[in-house]
């Protein structure tokens, strides 16, 4: 019956001193899962440390070379509102509005979405697929990973006692990304499967770098080296389409559960995969023709 | 009381005013059940089983009484010996033995959720964690879940007292299938034998939910003397006095039961599953106790609408006439008996068509999961699924449009309808001629989609309901009703009353009130009130004309004979008095002016709908897309023709839910394992085409304004017409609901 603490610090070393100082408490962005959590009775943190205070930790800033710092406090509808990181990774900011609701998405973050370490996470394969980083601070100081490095297994991070991600960080957008999901409604779901890809081509439109990641088919999300390998060295022709679903299939692990078949969830990477490289594609076509004009 | 035949004769009946409560609840101000407040209230919380079937051996409340905050422990002990006992009141009558198990456990449960104990505490928090203090000693029974496990030979029997009723003898065994129903006329066999086309089919549907956003929730006084008031928000609150005081055993005139605005029902909010426990919970508190479901309790423990296995076979002759059907179905009865939708599914299957010989038996199959209840049109959407599935079917085969086959079969008035009394004033014919020359039907299916087509009724009631009508000082008009409004039947009870009277909408207001307050109404369900309520009203106001006439006659002196009513106002001669006139004056005319009508009127109408569907498939997901819906109805005639359009649309966003994504899923150890919105995937906006509305309007010559029901008609095609819209853009025949989509992709992989 003892309700949690609730902390606002204004600066990232008192939140980072209150997570270390009580190992029950949990950080909180949007609190679009936590809260919910709470209320189900799955989560019960002894204290909740708010983000939303500390300078910084809210907005976009656009790094030197063309890449991006969004704090880890960042609603998803901001992303959307930003008209340079929407043109640059459109894959990355309509993966992160495809979570919940306009209202949901009005409080929820990518980092929250990170952190939350479910293996359907929408932003989360595109942010693998874009190259991504996070900037995590802790007892220890800040260090920099690679935003697949963060979830653990279903529900747990790597994240060590008294660490907090405070940043995401997009590289300059080289060719075109793109994020597809399979869910059975139109929106207001959980992906059956996610795909991200990001593609980059030389000015002959042959592959040069290609990285897919998908989602809800295994514990974690799944970078899949040899999907992007299978694309380099080709202009995307169908049977390098194939070969890059057959290794995104192959590196399905997904369980049968009410919201599919590990069959169907299969399957579906595969057709996903597919057809989000096309769209990628396409972008990264129309990027090019934008820098050569 | 013939309907009038021009509709340009009324002023306000069939147009669209702001309904007189929508002020309220678009701010967010309407009270609802989970909002209501009393003073002192403590707050309650509900234990239920975590298993499907299970012995309760005992169940320890000490340590949960113990706890500080608490001030009351109920069990299923607490409850009265519950004998068998029927109480009407609601849609069909309900055995208070099972009604009562309904809302907590008596020495057994029988589903996972089900109530096994309850907590009134300071707060809800203290009520919680007194749950986790009351030790139940379950002994675990094995459990059964689907139709046909629950049939067969070595099933666990879940009530050893209940022999299937309907066959010509008892039988020996106490069974799972508490129930057969059968029509039979003609020989079915014979003439499918000899017919030219058949089709035989299998079809399956699963448990769906009535899926209301506002949750179950009431407030329950019951005081030291005896007398008892609650507060909730129900589909009738004289059914919720008449459970509570048949379960608790105590008089009718010592509940008083306040209705509060409802926030959905749909069928599902006729009955009782917390006050009962929350009286308890009062009386051992001795103050005012509110407890509200949770929505996974509401998916648990609350009716859904019956699951279903069909066979059939439909046989026609070779120029689409239909000769014979013979059907067997089971319906997903859930843990008790007494469910009235398989009488309906029996004899709704073939009612819209003329069918000279047929078999159709109907079983009701219990098993671990909560007892169905009645959700819109219940038992009609399932067996319509079957029936127009093979409809298209046959159209199909035999090369005939599927409307034009419909036409060919249907039945007319005069003709014998299901019970076999003969049908009135229907509009099904000019239904399927309106959807026949609709835009929708006649525009080319667009490349890679099917378009399908279903006919559906439901045969609507009339029933009790009581109305009064006063006339203020200033000649404004108060109706008062006990028929909670759902779907905005206070606006058209106010137009009803207003074109009665000849005063403008705005001078009306409704009033829904407490059981103590008026007299006795059956609930809002069967698609009744703005027939049976709107008599009622129209009665209570033609009342009110008389009086008001009598008035003007004794102010002029003449014999009320020769004084008649028009456009509101007394008339003789050129002398006229208005309403507000007569009303300024009723101190020395003779006092105030009121009058109550009490009707129980059984001349409604069935209405009959079409529905037009096309739907596109993605060939490599599976997944279905609706592009284009438009819903056709016989509507008797519109009072608000808002909510009617309303009623079509939203019973067929319900229908293609359950075509689509919606079902219960249970897992092995028999939980249900979508117990939320999230995985209980009803439809939202995004799902949906605008739904185009026809309203076909054919009166009901036995109601002042042509009222016939819309509510339930809506919801029994959508099935079967994205069913066969799917059929046709894939060429395979769904036979089993829902067609999601890794169903789709299933079959479709399979037909390869």
């Amino acid at each position: 019956m003892s309700s949690p603490a609730y902390h606002a610090p204004e600066t990232i070393e008192q939140a980072v001193a209150l997570l270390a100082g009580d190992a029950g408490a949990r950080p909180l962005a949007g609190g679009t899962d936590l809260i919910v959590q709470m209320r189900s009775g799955r989560n019960a943190p002894s204290a909740i440390v708010d983000l939303k205070r500390i300078a910084g930790l809210s907005g976009i800033r656009a790094l030197p070379g063309g890449g991006f710092a969004i704090g880890a406090a960042t609603a998803c509808t901001s992303l959307k509102d930003d008209a340079a990181l929407a043109a640059a990774w459109p894959g990355v900011v309509e993966a992160a509005n495809l979570i919940g609701s306009v209202q949901v998405r009005n409080r929820a973050t990518m980092a929250g979405n990170l952190c939350n370490a479910s293996p359907a996470a929408d932003s989360v394969p595109a942010l693998v697929a874009a190259g991504a980083t996070c900037l995590v601070a802790g007892p220890n100081g800040e260090r920099e990973v690679p935003v697949e490095a963060i979830p653990a297994s279903p529900g747990r991070t790597s994240l060590a006692p008294g660490e907090v991600v405070i940043e995401i960080r997009l590289p300059a957008q080289l060719g075109g990304d793109a994020y597809l999901r399979s869910i059975p409604r139109t929106e207001m779901d959980i992906a059956v499967v996610g795909a991200g890809v990001s593609l980059v081509l030389d000015a002959g439109g042959v592959c040069t770098s290609a990285r897919v990641a998908i989602g809800a088919v295994a514990p974690t999300v799944v970078l899949v080296e040899a999907a992007g390998t299978a694309l380099v060295g080709t202009r995307f022709d169908d049977a390098a389409l194939e070969a890059a679903a057959d290794a995104v299939r192959a590196a399905c692990k997904p369980i049968d559960d009410k919201r599919g078949t590990a069959e169907y969830r299969t399957a579906m990477a595969g057709v996903l995969v597919k057809r989000t490289v096309r769209i990628a594609l396409e972008r990264a076509h129309n990027n090019q023709g934008r820098s050569q004009a | 009381m013939n309907a009038p035949e021009n509709k340009q004769q009324f002023r306000l009946v069939g147009t669209r005013p702001v309904r007189p409560d929508g002020v309220e609840k678009v701010t967010g101000k309407a009270i609802y059940s989970p909002d209501f407040v009393a003073p002192g209230m403590l707050q309650g919380a509900v234990l239920r089983s975590p298993h499907p079937h299970a012995h309760i051996r005992g169940i320890d409340t000490k340590k949960a009484e113990a706890l500080a905050g608490v001030k009351g422990v109920v069990t299923g002990q607490d409850f009265p010996q519950a004998a068998d006992k029927l109480v009407a009141g609601a849609e069909s009558a309900s055995n208070l033995r099972w009604v009562a198990q309904k809302c907590m456990a008596i020495g057994k449960v029988y589903y996972e959720g089900q109530a096994v104990a309850a907590v009134a505490a300071t707060s809800q928090a203290i009520a919680e964690a007194a749950l986790k203090l009351i030790e139940v000693d379950y002994e675990v029974l094995p459990h059964v879940i689907a139709i046909e496990d629950a049939l067969a030979q070595d099933a666990p029997v879940l009530h050893d007292d209940v022999f299937t009723q309907g066959l010509a003898e008892k039988p020996a065994k106490p069974s799972n299938a508490s129930m057969r129903f059968a029509i039979e006329r003609g020989d079915a066999k014979a003439a499918i034998a000899g017919a030219a086309a058949s089709f035989t089919g299998c079809f399956t549907l699963q448990p769906v939910h009535q899926g209301y956003i506002e949750p179950h929730a009431c407030v329950a006084q019951w005081q030291a003397d005896g007398q008892a008031q609650i507060w909730c928000s129900s589909q009738g609150h004289f059914a919720i006095r008449a459970m509570t005081a048949g379960i608790l055993q105590i008089g009718i005139a010592d509940i008083r039961v306040h209705p509060l605005e409802i926030g959905g029902g749909f069928g599902g909010k006729t009955t009782v599953y917390l006050e009962p426990v929350a009286m308890l919970l009062s009386k051992k508190a001795g103050r005012p106790v509110r407890l509200t479901m949770k929505r996974t309790d509401i998916f648990r423990s609350t009716g859904p609408a019956p699951g279903a296995v069909i066979d059939i076979t439909l046989a026609a002759a070779a120029d689409g006439t239909l000769l014979g059907t013979e059907i067997e179905f089971k319906y997903h009865g859930g843990a008790f008996p007494g469910a009235n939708e398989v009488y309906s599914g029996v004899g709704g299957a073939v009612g819209h068509y003329r069918v000279p010989n047929a078999s159709i038996v109907g079983w009701n199959v219990l098993s671990n999961i909560p007892t169905m209840h009645a959700y819109r049109a219940p038992g009609a959407p399932q067996i319509n699924f079957a029936v127009e599935s093979a409809m298209d079917e046959l159209a199909a085969q035999l090369g005939i449009d599927p409307i034009d086959l419909r036409l060919k079969n249907i039945v007319h008035p005069g003709e014998p309808s299901a019970s076999g009394v003969p049908l009135g004033a229907i509009g099904y014919a000019e239904a399927l001629e309106a959807a026949k020359a609709h835009p929708h039907w006649s525009s080319p299916v667009e490349a890679g989609q099917g378009r399908g087509v279903a006919c559906g009724f439901w045969g609507n009631y009339g029933g009790p309901s009581t109305a009064s009508v006063k006339l203020g000082e200033d000649g404004s008009v108060l109706v008062t009703e006990g028929s909670p409004d759902i779907g905005g039947s206070r606006a058209s009870m106010a137009i009803m009353a207003a074109e009665t009277l000849g005063v403008a909408y705005e001078k009306v207001r409704v009033t829904i009130a407490d059981t103590s307050s008026i007299g006795f109404s059956m609930v809002t369900g069967g698609s009744r009130t703005t027939f049976a309520t709107g008599k009622a009203v129209i009665q209570a106001t033609e009342g009110v004309i008389e009086q008001l006439k009598d008035r003007a006659a004794r102010t002029w002196g003449v014999d009320v004979a020769v004084v008649t009513w028009e456009d509101g106002a007394a008339v003789h001669g050129d002398q006229r008095l208005t309403l507000a006139q007569i009303a300024a004056k009723t101190g020395t005319t003779g006092g105030p002016i009121s009058a109550e009508a009490v009707v129980d009127p059984h001349d409604f109408l069935p209405g009959f709908g079409v529905h037009i569907c096309d739907t596109a498939v993605d060939r490599e997901t599976g997944h279905v897309l609706v592009k284009r819906y438009t819903v056709v109805q016989d509507v008797g005639r519109a009072i608000h023709a808002d909510y009617v359009e309303g009623q079509m649309q939203g019973g067929a966003v319900q229908g293609i839910g359950w075509a689509l994504n919606e079902a219960y899923v249970y897992d092995r150890s028999g939980k249900l394992d979508n117990a939320g919105f999230l995985d209980y995937r009803m439809p939202v906006a995004s799902d949906m085409p605008m739904i185009d509305t026809v309203m076909v309007e054919v009166p009901n010559p036995a109601h002042p304004y042509g009222v016939k029901g819309v509510g339930e008609v809506p919801i029994v095609p959508p099935l079967a017409a994205v069913g066969n819209a799917v059929s046709r853009a894939t060429g395979i025949r769904m036979h089993d609901l829902p067609i999601s989509p890794d169903r789709v992709y299933g079959l479709l992989r399979a037909a390869e």
